[in-house]
């Protein structure tokens, strides 16, 4: 009977969706499920982390405004110490949780797995690599526990109707220095349609589309077809869009029904976001763009001319 | 004010990559550049400390010095010296072992920041700034996609899942950087002429008293295969002759979204 401890992410009174599918995918893995969360919210999410799987819910607490990975990487350094270390602790790719997932590693000296889109019961990872045309395994090999940290969307969340996770608080020894980055505010961009990493159509604009106003184009058609505009790095980077509608290895993974990639090329970094999509449509003017070796639906044309009439034939249906 | 930029060099992102087949690291006997995730590091510190008025910014390394010219392209930026650690006994250094390395490297410069991307071209680990934070007892910050130094405090805004958040640190602090935080500089013909002269420190794991925690036997993991990821086979493909949209709206009725 194996030990596992998973980090689950709160946001706006629940757990995110990555925190759930990793919930689901530990509770497959013959062993106990223990999460383990922060913002002292752990008896409101108790309930949804019992049904996803974990017995218990240990909470480091609210952590007043501190960014989460100093105190919440103390928190389970600490009860470590307390309870013993468990088999391997699984912590979603995000924001914070790659943060965690860096100081837990130092602290506990342990090595740390990133980029992980499968865990199996052996302790075997998968990574995908070069684009994800090749799948690298590894393991750990040093005394654990071991820290996986594993992409959105590599299992489905699915509920199975457990009882409430017992509710344990937990807290960090002192921290020093390493605690004191603090928010100050928060700053939430606007959006209209569906949240990109849940649309089932997504219409996804990069450099091809020429200059940063060709973008309102990807963002028409979004809209007509009841999805969410994407965007590549390149555009990203070129401060035409926000960082919220990245799609790749540094921005979000998606798999949509339909994925209609617009003047992308296809950078490895960018396939890795999207690959694991339904149906792949791409318009790309270059012939050998590499976006057509994944592509269901390939359009050899100009993004300028093929989306305007895209966009005029969806009105009029 | 003195800024440490962490700095990897990489192969070039424009060649195929591809890993040894025995040792299952990547194959890095070609070229190395300077990353292109670092250059907003050096472009961003170089701002800060001239706006600061005093200081100079190092570059640490970890890697090959058979080919330091990614490291030199730093210094023809306007970095004022780099350090190298470097040696054979680094291969096959993990995510930790190589954070070990930087922030031993990082103590003997003592600097009131530490900057670096949010994470390499190649690896992609993503944990090493944080493990260098941790291991110096500092603060971090990381996706930062502004950064201000106020006097004894650095505020960043940090990119959130829906917008950003301001945060505010007291230095010395590590922040990591997105691209496209600012517009790196191309380093002028004079920039690269006094990179030539600039003093690049090379030291080894033994010199930092690492050699144990480093190399492929300090790791903690270990790549045990390489497989073929089930692919995608490539669909149909047309050249628009003014039909381009009618298709894909089949192809969207076909699929059932429309």
């Amino acid at each position: 009977m194996s030990n596992i401890w998973v980090v689950v992410e709160p946001a706006n009174g629940a757990l995110t969706t990555t925190s759930l599918e990793i919930l689901t995918h530990a509770r497959t893995l013959r062993g106990t499920v223990s999460a383990i969360t922060w913002g002292g919210q752990g008896a409101a999410l108790a309930t949804q982390a019992g049904e996803y799987g974990a017995t218990t819910l240990h909470d480091a607490g609210d952590l007043a405004g501190a960014l989460p990975g100093a105190p919440v990487a103390g928190a389970i350094a600490a009860l470590v110490a307390s309870a013993g270390a468990p088999d391997v602790i699984l912590i979603p790719t995000s924001y914070d949780g790659r943060d965690i997932a860096g100081r837990l590693s130092a602290k506990l000296n342990t090595g740390v797995l990133t980029n992980v889109t499968g865990y199996s019961a052996d302790g075997t990872t998968e990574h995908p690599v070069f684009g994800g045309t090749q799948i690298v395994n590894a393991r750990f090999t040093s005394g654990g526990p071991g820290i996986v940290v594993i992409r959105a969307k590599s299992y489905a969340a699915e509920s199975a109707g457990g009882a409430a996770a017992t509710v344990n608080s937990i807290a960090a020894g002192d921290l020093g220095a390493t605690n004191s980055a603090k928010i100050v505010a928060s700053h939430v961009e606007e959006r209209v349609g569906p949240k990109l990493e849940e649309a089932a159509v997504i219409v996804s604009g990069g450099r091809g589309l020429g200059e940063a106003s060709a973008f309102a184009l990807v963002e028409d058609a979004a809209k007509l077809l009841n999805g969410a505009s994407g965007a590549s790095r390149a555009i990203v980077d070129a401060g035409w869009v926000p960082y919220s509608k990245q799609v790749g290895q540094t921005g979000k993974t998606v798999k949509p029904t339909v994925y209609i990639a617009c003047g992308i090329s296809g950078a490895t970094q960018h396939m890795v976001g999207m690959k694991g999509s339904k149906n792949i449509v791409a318009i790309n003017k270059d012939a050998d763009a590499p976006i057509f070796q994944v592509a269901d639906f390939g359009i050899v044309g100009d993004v300028h001319k093929v989306l305007p009439a895209l966009i005029e034939k969806l009105k009029s249906r | 004010m003195n800024i440490v930029v962490c700095v990897k060099q990489i192969p070039d992102p424009a060649a195929p990559a591809s890993l040894d087949p025995n040792t299952h690291n990547l194959d890095r006997t070609g070229k190395l550049i300077l990353d292109e995730a670092d250059t907003y590091g050096v472009e961003m510190a170089l701002q800060l400390v001239d706006k600061a008025g005093a200081g100079e910014v190092t570059v640490v390394s970890m890697g090959s010095a058979a080919d330091l010219s990614g490291v030199r392209n730093a210094l023809a930026m306007g970095a004022a010296k780099a350090i190298v650690v470097s040696d054979d006994a680094l291969r096959g250094t993990d995510a930790l072992g190589t954070a070990k390395v930087l922030a031993a490297a990082i103590k003997r410069v003592n600097p009131d920041l530490v900057l670096c991307a949010t994470e390499s071209s190649d690896g992609y680990t993503g944990t090493v700034p944080v493990q260098v934070a941790e291991l110096l007892g500092l603060p971090s910050v990381t996706f930062a996609k502004s950064v201000t130094v106020d006097g004894s405090n650095v505020k960043i805004d940090r990119q959130t899942d829906g917008g950003y958040d301001e945060v505010t640190t007291p230095l010395p602090a590590v922040v990591t950087v997105t691209a496209g935080v600012v517009e790196p500089r191309y380093a002028s013909f004079k920039g690269i002429m006094a990179a030539k002269s600039k003093p690049v420190e090379q030291l080894t794991a033994a010199d930092l008293g690492l050699a144990a925690e480093t190399g492929a036997a300090g790791a903690g993991q270990e790549i045990t295969a390489v497989v073929a990821a089930e692919s995608r086979a490539a669909g149909e493909k047309y050249t628009d002759e003014g039909d381009g949209a009618d298709r894909i709206v089949a192809f969207l009725e076909s699929i059932k979204v429309l």
